[in-house]
């Protein structure tokens, strides 16, 4: 209740909740640690098995966007549990952040 | 020696950054807030968890039909236009001239169509494809061919298609016209000793040139024609019945129409992550090719 309060009216059309704050949230310090490992380590580029160069960076597009797909094809073809989905896209960004 | 590190360039990208936030990320954010509740105004909100995707992905649902077959449709459009374009446009190019004034005048006349406004484009069509004031339309069913957009499904699509087709083919000319003069008059003479065909030519000399224009040709039209919604607004409104109701024109009418955000936004998701999927693809594809040539 203090949370919204602290949004105040001008931002109820948000519609926030504390899910999908937290999912942002999550986005927000991985990038974040991308951003200070970039400094701290910085990287080369490398070739995967996509035959192109990426960066962690681009790891992290490819993980996302892969694991919003595992949830929607889990939650269309399987059924409304996604826990295994969620653990199935640990793994998924695992390999991608191995061999891609 | 260490070198002095100035950040302060930093500074110049936040407005960037804050346009981006307005424009992107804040809209991106609500709908994903929208996407898992339900509302009935007054900025109330209800939690609905993952029920609308599941509804979405649930062909035998309201929802999950509609979105299912306005994606078919999506696919049968880009399918179609990008079969007449790409073919189409490679034709044009390589009947364009290649030098004197008859270049400028060609190029501003292919780059007409390419200038109108989208919705004026729909007025334009919706009008000439008429059957009782519109030349088109009227002239088509002078030859005793039965045509009615506002009637007949197959009317609206062929209208909907030669809408695009004419809207749109000169970019993939002009794009394969570029990837043409760029290739060196000594190709063409070497051809020409060694006795070339015509086929030869196209085939072993301007179709390896046009490669990757035309890779960025496909991927502009794809992802153009499959957001596509205002000229098929305009002209057709997703009619007759659904038969021209493509996914953004039918997020438009959950959204706006039924007011129900929260279905219109799990939609918007998927859709959204469909483009992206298919735009890294493409990505991909041209970053992977230009690394073979290197």
């Amino acid at each position: 209740m203090e949370q919204t309060a602290q949004f105040g009216e001008q931002f109820a059309w948000m519609a926030w909740t504390w899910e999908t704050a937290a999912f942002f949230a999550a986005i927000l310090g991985v990038l974040t640690l991308l951003t200070v490992l970039a400094v701290r380590r910085p990287e080369v580029e490398r070739d995967g098995v996509l035959g192109i160069a990426t960066t962690r960076g681009d790891r992290l597009f490819i993980t996302l966007l892969g694991s919003a797909f595992i949830h929607l094809a889990w939650l269309g073809l399987i059924g409304p549990d996604l826990h295994y989905a969620s653990a199935l896209s640990l793994l998924y960004a695992a390999a991608v952040f191995r061999w891609v | 020696m260490d070198k002095p590190v100035n950040q302060r360039a930093w500074l110049l990208v936040l407005p960037v950054l804050l346009i981006v936030a307005f424009s992107a990320i804040v809209p991106l954010m609500t709908v994903v807030n929208y996407s898992v509740q339900d509302t009935f105004g007054n900025n109330q909100f209800f939690w609905n968890g993952i029920g609308w995707y599941q509804e979405l992905l649930d062909p035998s649902t309201d929802l999950g039909g509609r979105f299912l077959d306005a994606l078919w449709r999506n696919l049968l459009f880009s399918a179609l236009i990008l079969a007449i374009e790409v073919p189409l446009g490679i034709a044009v190019a390589l009947s364009m001239p290649r030098d004197g004034w008859r270049v400028a005048a060609t190029l501003v006349v292919m780059a007409l169509p390419l200038l109108i406004p989208w919705n004026v484009v729909g007025t334009i069509w919706q009008i000439f494809a008429r059957e009782d004031i519109g030349l088109l339309g009227w002239a088509v069913n002078r030859l005793g061919i039965p045509y009615n957009y506002t009637a007949d499904p197959l009317s609206a699509w062929v209208t909907i298609v030669a809408m695009d087709v004419w809207h749109w083919t000169s970019l993939v000319a002009l794009l394969c016209y570029a990837g043409l003069r760029s290739i060196p008059d000594a190709f063409y003479q070497a051809a020409r000793i060694d006795g070339a065909s015509r086929w030869a030519i196209f085939r072993n000399i301007q179709l390896p040139k046009m490669h990757r224009v035309l890779l960025i040709a496909v991927l502009l039209r794809f992802m153009d024609s499959f957001m596509i919604y205002t000229e098929p607004f305009v002209v057709t409104g997703g009619g007759p019945g659904n038969s021209t109701t493509f996914v953004s024109i039918d997020l438009v009418k959950l959204a706006l129409g039924q007011f129900d955000l929260g279905k219109a936004a799990a939609l918007s998701i998927v859709y959204n992550l469909i483009i992206l999927a298919v735009c890294w693809v493409f990505y991909t594809v041209m970053t992977r090719m230009d690394a073979q040539r290197d």
